[in-house]
């Protein structure tokens, strides 16, 4: 038996949706986690919950990437696929890598199976997967013997065949199995029947890798050298969740926060809602709109109320949003994007709310919006979410998306301690006490809360007197009014720091993206810089206001690529702001961006001669020959 | 609830500097000025008074108040003000709304306000009828309403908004007619002690779009009204006409007395704020002409609110797992030490 040694290794595993594919691959991201490799997971799921066994649409797959070197994605391609049926062997071998690992449940690979997957023939005999490196293991089989005996009826034995998985990859990559079975206890505590049958066959599938001489290998990943510190693996909504208690804490408030059940956003109601002995009080309300209103009803009483929803949602939410920013309150509204419109892909990526977030009520109505990075960034831009709000009085957007929500990464955990503080203060001295007067340098308005003596005032939706709060259809107001909300926007500008950029604040090509696309964008431009290539990566954190680092440098390029998984949205943006020439690296597949798929755009540009800006076709006189 | 300190307050301390602009006649006026007159009885702290309002000629009223005051979107007070209570259980917290607000486009907020018995007290101003978008008909207005939007008469069937009420779930509900000075202030006063979701129905009469709606309840009080008066039959027309429950549970309107073809006093039905929710459901499904219209308390129940019981599960999960510690909170799930050396420990 060899020992091979690799650098990174990217798998995926892939079976029906009630396979258990979600949990085999969690569980083997934390033993790689636990063996001090850097890891990022991409967990792709279909919306049904139980799609109909062996169906093409049915398929759940789970990426990891781990590695002994820092990463940010979970890896373009895979290196391993494991296909525990048909369907998912159909649907994702295309992505697996030339000579790549199959591990493969012949067991599945019946004919009622093959059918459902449009297979004419068995790939298993047909030589189409020569060019792989197959192992056909009757997984199906090897867990029921596994369990011969056992009290357990053949359908729950069945049920168990995702252990067998993770035990043999735990063996193929060499990873220790004490905490695995650790943890399957405690997962199956109240059904403990359910954990020593899962124990068994992870076992056995762990002896198999072992004694069946099909495998030839034991890979090692080792561990990544970390930066000293505390790390957890964390996803985005945990992490978000996280931030909104971390939040209110440094603002000194109580924390509120109110959903109505949407995919991807719903999880982050569920951590929170486990949160009561921080005083933490969730709502869920009877609708997207309800959540938004009561959500400014918390803030209008001194609350730090955050409501959370994906992009129909969000929608729904528009017109409560506009009252927010009326009347001046401080709320947080994260959305979790997914694909749309409508609908759309409810369970997979994609970044096309942002001209939504950015414009998406009526009347002029400017809000401030921020992206989120990676999921342990959640956390920050939680934070900074609730900062900006308490402190400009305005309701926030705080962008994530399904990728960055179920994704999970080590996440160095910070010292709470040094955190800065930025305690609310509420107005209490009624003494020439108006409305709207505005602190001069954020224009935000004083946050009087009821149960304030002497100080009983109105506020509404419709327009108000600039100083008095009385209601105002006076024309000059009005204007004066609406540039005041807009400028009071443009002054978080003052709150933003540094630009995030890798690489030269001049040069080639310009690579500029926004959320959940970090980790492929900031690879790729490594990767370019390392092969002399002058290529820099910005990313914005804010959307809205845009970042001021970002007008200093964005005229430095001969090219600006913008990428983004939408139609070019940021990219509209960019152009209209700056009058830059920005192109679209654009993908709307509900799917990551890959880091091949930016180099390959980025070289696209380098090798592309340099270009004169190109002449009108008409009224430019023309050089007769 | 505030206490009930002694403060001396005038009717005037609770009018706002605002000018009012409804229109003249509107039944707006009268409303406003008994629940200004009531609070002032009731001696009420302005501070920890907040008025919620929708859309509307009545979610106008909050800007008449010298209490706090919201004046939000189309249909969502109950929600907004349900944040509000949830979080800020010291405040007594009162919601307006109308026909179109509350019962249409707002319609699920009411509805789940009152089913989680959230302690808001909220007031419909009943005049079936859109006043500010000038005229058309609305979820309460009579089959055959011609308006604007429908010139030869609506064609669907009213709301009983009592009725939704009790299905939805109110602990305390009430009717009075917004002239009625006296019964409203009684009632206000008994809602103002109530914990948990008020719905009280107000006939309000809308001068310029649906005048005279009422009258068939208004114009003969002793006629088509009936007065609930807790342990009393329900006896009108000077006690000469009462309720009888026949067999099927048929209500009917009988001739109260000992003569033939009269019903005896003691067969009339006897109102109980606290009797059955069938009785209450009887009472909702009491409907004009046939029926003269029930007026002040029908229904009032003691059921923990929402806010108690959140409150509560806060208060227990701080009892049980000890006062959130941040630092534990995030060092939970999986967590790991990374040495000096990079490597994990």
């Amino acid at each position: 038996m060899d020992t091979k040694h690799l650098d990174r290794v990217v798998i995926r595993f892939v079976g029906d949706s009630g396979d258990g594919m979600q949990l085999t691959g969690t569980e083997f991201a934390k033993a790689a986690a636990e063996a001090g490799n850097d890891i990022s997971t991409f967990p792709d799921f279909p919306a049904e919950i139980r799609a109909p066994a062996g169906s093409l649409f049915g398929v759940s797959g789970f990426q990891l990437h781990f590695s002994s070197s820092e990463i940010h994605t979970p890896g373009d391609a895979p290196d391993v696929l494991v296909a525990m049926n048909p369907a998912g062997l159909k649907t994702n071998l295309k992505d697996l890598v030339e000579h790549g690992t199959l591990i493969v449940n012949t067991g599945a690979f019946v004919e009622a199976n093959l059918k459902k997957a449009s297979y004419a023939t068995n790939p298993l005999e047909d030589g189409s997967l020569d060019k792989y490196k197959v192992h056909a293991v009757d997984i199906n089989q090897l867990t029921m013997s596994a369990l011969d005996g056992s009290d357990l009826s053949n359908k729950e034995k069945g049920r168990a065949k995702n252990f067998f998985a993770l035990g043999l990859v735990f063996w193929m990559y060499g990873r220790e199995t004490e905490s695995e079975v650790r943890r399957i206890y405690q997962q199956f505590a109240k059904k403990p029947e359910f954990g020593e049958a899962n124990v068994k066959v992870f076992k056995a599938g762990y002896h198999y890798g072992e004694t069946a001489e099909v495998f030839q290998t034991v890979y090692k990943v080792p561990a990544h050298v970390f930066k000293p510190g505390m790390y957890r693996n964390i996803t985005g909504n945990e992490a978000i969740a996280l931030g909104l208690v971390v939040g209110a804490e440094l603002a000194g408030k109580k924390l509120f926060y109110s959903g109505y059940p949407i995919t991807p956003a719903s999880s982050i109601l569920h951590s929170l809602a486990k949160y009561k002995n921080f005083g933490t009080m969730t709502f869920q309300a009877e609708d997207e709109i309800a959540a938004m209103g009561a959500a400014l009803g918390a803030a209008y009483g001194g609350s730090i109320a955050v409501t959370a929803s994906s992009g129909p949602g969000i929608a729904l939410k528009g017109e409560a949003m506009g009252l927010g920013i009326m009347t001046e309150l401080p709320v947080v509204i994260l959305n979790i994007q997914r694909g749309g419109p409508s609908t759309g892909l409810p369970t997979k990526t994609e970044q096309s709310d942002l001209l939504q977030s950015l414009y998406g009520r009526n009347g002029e109505a400017p809000m401030p919006v921020l992206a989120a990075k990676s999921p342990g960034d959640t956390f920050y831009c939680a934070i900074e979410a609730v900062k900006i709000a308490t402190r400009y009085m305005v309701p926030v957007m705080l962008l994530s998306d399904g990728y960055l929500a179920n994704g999970s990464e080590p996440w160095p955990l910070p010292n709470l301690a040094t955190l800065p503080r930025f305690d609310v203060v509420h107005r209490t001295d009624p003494d020439g006490y108006f409305v709207y007067e505005r602190d001069p340098r954020t224009l935000a308005r004083a946050w009087v809360v009821p149960g304030t003596p002497g100080l009983e005032h109105r506020i509404g939706g419709i327009e108000k007197d600039a100083l008095t709060g009385n209601i105002s259809y006076a024309p000059d107001n009005h204007e004066k009014q609406t540039h005041v909300r807009a400028e009071k926007i443009a002054r978080i500008a003052q709150e933003i720091g540094e630009l995030d950029l890798s690489g030269g604040e001049a040069g080639e090509v310009l690579l500029l993206g926004w959320g959940g696309t970090f980790g492929a964008l900031r690879q790729a431009q490594q990767q370019l810089a390392q092969q002399g290539k002058l290529v820099s990566h910005a990313h914005l954190r804010w959307l809205s206001p845009l970042e001021p680092g970002l007008a200093k440098i964005i005229k430095n390029f001969r090219r600006v690529i913008v990428a983004e998984l939408n139609m070019g949205q940021l990219r509209q943006v960019i152009r209209a702001t700056y009058l830059v020439d920005a192109i679209g690296l654009n993908k709307i597949q509900g799917q990551p961006i890959k880091v091949r798929e930016v180099i390959d755009a980025a070289m696209a540009q380098l090798d592309a001669k340099p270009t004169e800006p190109t002449a009108p076709a008409v009224s430019q006189p023309q050089a007769s020959a | 609830m505030t206490e009930a300190v002694k403060l001396k307050l005038s009717k005037k301390d609770l009018e706002s500097d605002q000018d009012v602009r409804w229109c003249p006649g509107c039944g707006d006026y009268a409303i406003l000025a008994t629940v200004q007159r009531t609070l002032a009885q009731l001696a009420i702290k302005r501070e920890n008074t907040v008025f919620i309002s929708g859309i509307g000629c009545s979610s106008r009223f909050p800007y008449y108040m010298n209490t706090y005051g919201f004046h939000t979107i189309h249909g969502r007070a109950p929600a907004i003000a349900s944040g509000l209570k949830i979080t800020r259980p010291e405040l007594d917290v009162w919601v307006i709304t109308g026909d179109g607000d509350g019962l249409s486009i707002g319609g699920n907020h009411m509805i789940h306000a009152l089913r989680r018995n959230m302690d808001l007290k909220i007031l419909l101003f009943n005049n079936q009828i859109y006043g500010l978008t000038k005229g058309q008909y609305s979820p309460t207005s009579a089959v055959g309403t011609r308006a604007p939007s429908t010139p030869t008469g609506s064609i669907d069937h009213p709301l009983n908004p009592i009725a939704l009420a009790l299905g939805a779930g109110a602990t305390f509900i009430a009717r009075a007619a917004d002239t009625d000075a006296k019964l409203m202030g009684t009632i206000l006063q008994e809602a103002y002690k109530h914990k948990g979701a008020v719905f009280i129905e107000l006939l309000q009469n809308c001068p310029v779009f649906n005048d005279g709606v009422w009258e068939g309840v208004k114009d003969d009080p002793a006629g088509k009204q009936v007065a609930l008066v807790e342990g009393k039959p329900l006896v009108f027309a000077g006690g000469a006409k009462g309720i009888h429950v026949g067999r099927g549970l048929v209500p009917a309107v009988v001739d109260v007395g000992d003569g033939p073809g009269q019903t005896p006093l003691s067969e009339i039905v006897v109102h109980s704020e606290r009797g059955s929710a069938l009785y209450a459901n009887l009472l909702a499904q009491l409907v004009g002409p046939e029926f003269p219209t029930p007026m002040g308390i029908l229904y009032r129940q003691d059921k923990p609110t929402y806010g108690e019981l959140a409150a509560q599960q806060i208060e227990d999960a701080t009892a049980k797992q000890g006062a959130g510690d941040l630092n534990k909170l995030m060092y939970s799930g999986m967590v790991w030490e990374v040495g000096a050396d990079g490597t994990r420990h």
